[in-house]
């Protein structure tokens, strides 16, 4: 019951913040809103048991990711962003595109008790403290079965590295 | 709603113990803190060979509740250009981020909030660097030049040294094998060594890096008084001024926390299995018992009534605090059958007391180094930061990594792995060190009134 509570709190802060993310203005404003929808997200990782997704989501989203966009932020004239155009005027396109995602989802949710094997898995509950810590599966998995994807991410992310100093870099 | 209510009550039968814990750091950390600003000033006065607070109870024993009460009266000025909303949310957002990753700390294997969590360190250092937030856009909602610049300065620090504080956490990690931090402590118990002597290199790292954090000085850039009046804090006054400093206050604890838990061992008292030095377990409370003569002593000398009762007061208080310590070691003495019902009490007694010790010789460390050495420039704090401390770090984790394999194949544990892991920690300096030489003898020495304007500085 309480775990309800406390699911349809923290989705209800990540959903109305992300729709006054998008609304509000001022750019400072909207990151700071961005940044409440990614901790309650982060909040329904941790009621989930999920405890490394959890703290991932914070370090990485909240901490890394949300520090360079202040940055980048602080140095964005907001004068000029607040006199723009705030949305593209495609609104046909968009109530579509959302329309057909909505039912997808719909047909997801409706058809998971329907049809066995289709649509949403259903797992039995486990209780909190029989679950295996998470940190130490999560390492198992990603360098045992997933070792390729991972090292191409690496990969990835040390070639954006490399070019982020190479471009920084001051030609002397 | 009644399923509501019942749901809750049965939550808070659950779990009462984390939730008084919650409200009892909530509520006395405030006081804490006062009190570690009135140790900082008494220590900077020591140096300075001044008394220091003097007027305000016993020996200005009673300075931090005069400080907070002018600090709550005082009047509370929001600038007209601010963007309120984000001026109110900023102090908040510090002080909320920092007295989270209060909950993930343990004090002692009896205290800890947030009990058994997996992720242990990963939350307490992910939390606390949320506070960051609070400083950038308390800077931006100021609307003022000084306030933006700090604030700038600050994140810009804290990205940069939080890489060289998480790799040297790592090293430690490598050793402990988990992110518990209950696991770890229990780890330097059963390896009968702290992480800290086993990895100097990274312990070191973690110091100055912690220290470039938790934005004092030397580094202590972000609010250098000299330029930038007060740095992100400059448009804040009463009590969000206070909210700052509290937030501030309670970083230097989390790092010291972290520090002494990965670092030094956590609550273990000195050579927790060394039998003939069961001795060591004797001196806490003989320490306090020290201290409470010499505060008894120290009564007749007060000048007013009124002071030489409260000198009174703290004599009897250090005396209670010297039986708690004593009491559960006297009590199988005395009676040897309680011996297996106080261990328990001694554990949990003895424990906080070590780790409160360590705690406060790292904040000790702190303050000794402010009033020690003069302020950095930004250009050379950036330079130590990415130049010096992040290659060090780096190579250090991986040497460490090889010196622990190397180690596994000669089948060394505990002490004896010092034997691989020192010789590492010393390549591993020297390695950073002449990178730094490399460095320098590439760029040509600039003058530093020619320095080329820094965006951030």
């Amino acid at each position: 019951m309480l775990d309800q509570v406390i699911f349809y709190f923290f989705a209800a802060i990540a959903v109305v913040s992300a729709i006054l993310t998008v609304t509000r203005r001022n750019t400072v404003h909207s990151a700071v809103f961005l940044i409440t929808a990614l901790l309650a997200t982060a909040g329904i990782f941790l009621q989930l048991g999920a405890e490394f997704l959890f703290i991932v989501q914070i370090i990485l989203y909240v901490g890394g990711i949300m520090v360079l966009f202040v940055f980048v932020i602080m140095l964005v004239n907001l004068d000029v962003a607040v006199r723009q155009l705030q949305f593209a005027r495609q609104k046909w396109v968009a109530l579509l595109i959302s329309l057909a995602l909505a039912a997808q989802v719909g047909l997801m949710l409706w058809s998971t008790g329907k049809m066995p094997g289709q649509g949403v898995p259903v797992l039995s509950a486990v209780p909190a403290d029989k679950l295996p810590p998470n940190s130490e599966e999560v390492a198992k998995s990603l360098f045992s079965s997933y070792l390729l994807p991972f090292e191409i991410a690496s990969v990835l992310l040390l070639v954006a590295m490399i070019g982020a100093v190479v471009m920084a870099k001051k030609r002397t | 709603m009644q399923a509501v209510t019942q749901a809750t009550t049965e939550f808070v039968k659950q779990n009462w113990a984390p939730l008084v814990c919650g409200f009892v750091v909530v509520a006395v950390l405030p006081l804490i803190v006062g009190y570690v600003v009135l140790v900082e000033r008494k220590i900077m006065a020591d140096m300075q060979a001044r008394l220091g607070p003097m007027r305000v109870g016993p020996h200005g024993l009673l300075q931090p509740i005069a400080d907070a009460v002018k600090l709550l009266i005082k009047e509370d000025i929001i600038p007209d250009d601010a963007d309120k909303l984000v001026f109110w949310l900023a102090p908040v957002l510090s002080v909320g981020a920092a007295l989270l990753a209060m909950a993930g700390l343990a004090i002692g294997p009896a205290f800890q909030i947030a009990q058994g969590i997996n992720i242990g360190i990963l939350f307490v250092v992910g939390v606390s660097a949320m506070g960051i937030f609070g400083i950038v856009l308390g800077g931006w909602a100021s609307n003022s030049h000084y306030s933006l610049i700090g604030a700038l300065r600050s994140s810009a620090q804290l990205v940069s040294y939080e890489t060289a504080a998480g790799m040297a956490l790592v090293c430690g990690l490598l050793f402990a094998g988990t992110l518990n931090i209950t696991s770890i402590v229990q780890a330097q118990y059963d390896q009968g060594i702290w992480f800290g002597l086993l990895a100097p290199v990274a312990f070191f790292v973690y110091l100055v890096a912690s220290i470039a954090e938790t934005n004092r000085a030397p580094f202590d850039l972000p609010e250098a008084e000299s330029e930038l009046v007060a740095g992100y804090m400059t448009e804040f006054s009463g009590f969000r001024w206070s909210l700052y400093f509290l937030a501030e206050y309670t970083n230097m604890i989390v790092v010291a926390s972290v520090a002494t838990t990965l670092f030094l061992g956590g609550w273990l008292r000195p050579f927790p299995r060394t039998h003939w030095l069961d001795f060591i377990d004797f001196l806490p409370p003989l320490l306090m018992v020290v201290i409470g003569v010499y505060c008894l002593i120290r009564v007749p000398k007060q000048p007013v009534r009124v002071q030489q009762l409260f000198m009174l007061a703290v004599a009897g208080m250090c005396f209670a605090v010297a039986v708690v310590l004593a009491a559960p070691m006297l009590g199988p003495l005395l009676k040897p059958s309680l011996a297996s019902a106080m261990k328990p009490f001694f554990e949990g007694i003895h424990g906080g007391f070590w780790f409160i010790f360590k705690v406060g010789a790292y904040i000790y460390f702190f303050m000794w180094l402010r009033f020690t050495l003069p302020r950095y420039r930004f250009d050379q704090l950036m330079r130590l930061g990415w130049h010096f401390l992040i290659p060090l770090s780096i190579i250090n984790v991986l040497l460490i990594g090889i010196a622990m394999i190397v180690g596994q194949y000669f089948d060394l544990t505990g002490p004896s792995l010092l034997l691989t892991t020192i010789p590492a920690s010393v390549i591993a300096l020297m390695i950073a060190l002449f990178i730094l030489a490399v460095e320098q003898k590439k760029e040509p020495q600039q003058q530093p009134g020619a320095a080329t304007p820094d965006s951030y500085a």
